[in-house]
């Protein structure tokens, strides 16, 4: 990436602010990917204390009963629920369901791939994963 | 524009030509002597009418002629005149100044292409992108039979590419795609949605040859169905829908 070529680098793929939710929910994917990415690879770490036994194990746990262990897994079952949901709109898309069809363009040209069962999909996501969010935060602070 | 004004009563002043003003910050930028680009401010009056195009004009003509643009058509044909307005790519020709709803007009070259100066950017790469997916139909029989004119299309077969076919090579997709804000070997969006437009064509035979192409690791792939292209376009060739459906050939749900 050179200079020369002016490109718009990182902080412009990650600038949700012009295009819409469709890029809303391309950098909300990407966050969410990276960030099930991240936890997946703590998960392994987190599963092998079993090795040092009950003591260990338990010691662990102890830390996901906190309030902060408590935001963290309800970010995690965020990030799991809007991936999935958003994930399988994005396969359909990928395969060219659900994005228009061809047709002779007329002005003011609005784009047909850009429709409202996508927007749906993005938007039903989103809530989704917030309905499941306060769901596992009643459940965990309401021990 | 006199005769027509001496028919008009003069008592009543023209509604037509109530013009406001705005304040139009152009970058000015060259390569060759600058580090950085630097903006300058001009107040440029306007009608409902006036295009940003038509203000950067008058600017080179009352004030500063070194403003560089590439324009042709004047008319959303040629594709020259792609640029940043404010902070969005669009043809400054085809934008009227009044829908834009800002006392603040900006005016930058269009980002992901290499800036020759001020606003006006480098295409090689683009037009290189473009030639790479054969853009001409495919056929073995390169010669017309003695007794056949023309290859024949019904309407519908027209139908289905005819909207990939307006596009006018601008860039704006290319420049508005996340894809390409990072990745400088990436295919692109305008290219991506030319090869659709042949493989649409029921003239054609291109098919495997130009999926092939994109199937590469700077290909197809690197798209996320962001659909930003398509918002952008200012022909409705909808880049995003064409690419999706050549995606939907490489992974087998058409054929
Ligand atoms: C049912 C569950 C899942 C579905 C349906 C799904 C679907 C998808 C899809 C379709 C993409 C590509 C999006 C694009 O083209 O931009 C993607 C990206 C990704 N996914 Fe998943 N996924 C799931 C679970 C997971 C899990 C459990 C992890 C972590 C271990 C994960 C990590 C990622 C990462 C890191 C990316 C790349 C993000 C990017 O670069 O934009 N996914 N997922
Ligand atoms: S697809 Fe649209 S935005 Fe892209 S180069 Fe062609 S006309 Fe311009
Ligand atoms: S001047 Fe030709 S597209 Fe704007």
């Amino acid at each position: 990436m050179t200079k020369d070529e002016h490109r718009e680098g990182i902080k412009g793929m990650a600038n949700p602010g012009r295009y819409g939710i469709e890029r809303i929910a391309y950098l909300l994917m990407r966050l969410s990917g990276l960030g099930l990415l991240g936890y997946f690879i703590a998960h392994i770490y987190e599963t092998s204390n079993i090795l040092r036994g009950r003591m260990g194990w338990d010691d662990f746990l102890a830390m996901t009963q906190t309030t902060e262990g408590h935001i963290f897994l309800a970010l995690v079952i965020g990030m799991c629920v809007f991936h999935t949901g958003n994930g399988i709109r994005i396969m359909l898309g990928h395969g060219g369901v659900g994005v228009g069809k061809p047709a002779r363009p007329d002005y003011p040209y609005e784009p047909a791939s850009q429709n409202y069962r996508h927007k749906i999909g993005i938007y039903s996501s989103i809530v989704l994963a917030a309905v499941a969010m306060m769901y596992g935060m009643a459940v965990m602070f309401g021990e | 524009m006199a005769q027509v004004s001496s028919t008009v009563d003069e008592q009543v002043p023209t509604l037509l030509s109530v013009s406001k003003s705005i304040l139009l910050r152009i970058s000015k930028f060259n390569p060759e002597l600058d580090k950085s680009s630097k903006f300058m401010e001009f107040t440029v009056s306007y009608e409902k009418w006036t295009t940003v195009l038509e203000a950067i004009l008058d600017v080179k003509k009352h004030f500063d002629h070194s403003v560089a643009v590439r324009y042709s058509c004047r008319q959303a044909t040629c594709g020259s005149c792609g640029m940043l307005i404010n902070g969005k790519p669009r043809l400054a020709c085809f934008t009227k100044i009044s829908e834009l709803d800002s006392d603040v007009v900006t005016v930058e070259p269009m980002n992901n292409f290499p800036v020759i100066r001020d606003l006006t950017v480098g295409f090689e790469k683009l037009f290189d992108t473009h030639q790479k997916i054969k853009p001409y139909v495919i056929r073995d029989d390169t010669e017309l039979e003695s007794d056949q004119r023309e290859f024949l299309q019904s309407p519908q077969e027209v139908e289905q590419y005819i909207q990939f076919a307006n596009c006018i090579k601008c860039g704006l997709c290319n420049s508005a795609c996340p894809t390409m804000a990072t990745d400088s070997s990436f295919v692109g969006p305008q290219a991506l949605a030319q090869a659709y437009r042949y493989v649409a064509d029921s003239r054609d035979k291109g098919k495997d040859t130009r999926l092939n192409i994109i199937d590469e690791s700077h290909g197809i792939w690197r798209c996320h169905f962001a659909g930003s292209c398509s918002q952008v376009c200012p022909k409705g060739v909808d880049p995003a829908m064409g690419i999706q459906f050549l995606r939907g050939y490489l992974l087998g749900f058409r054929n």
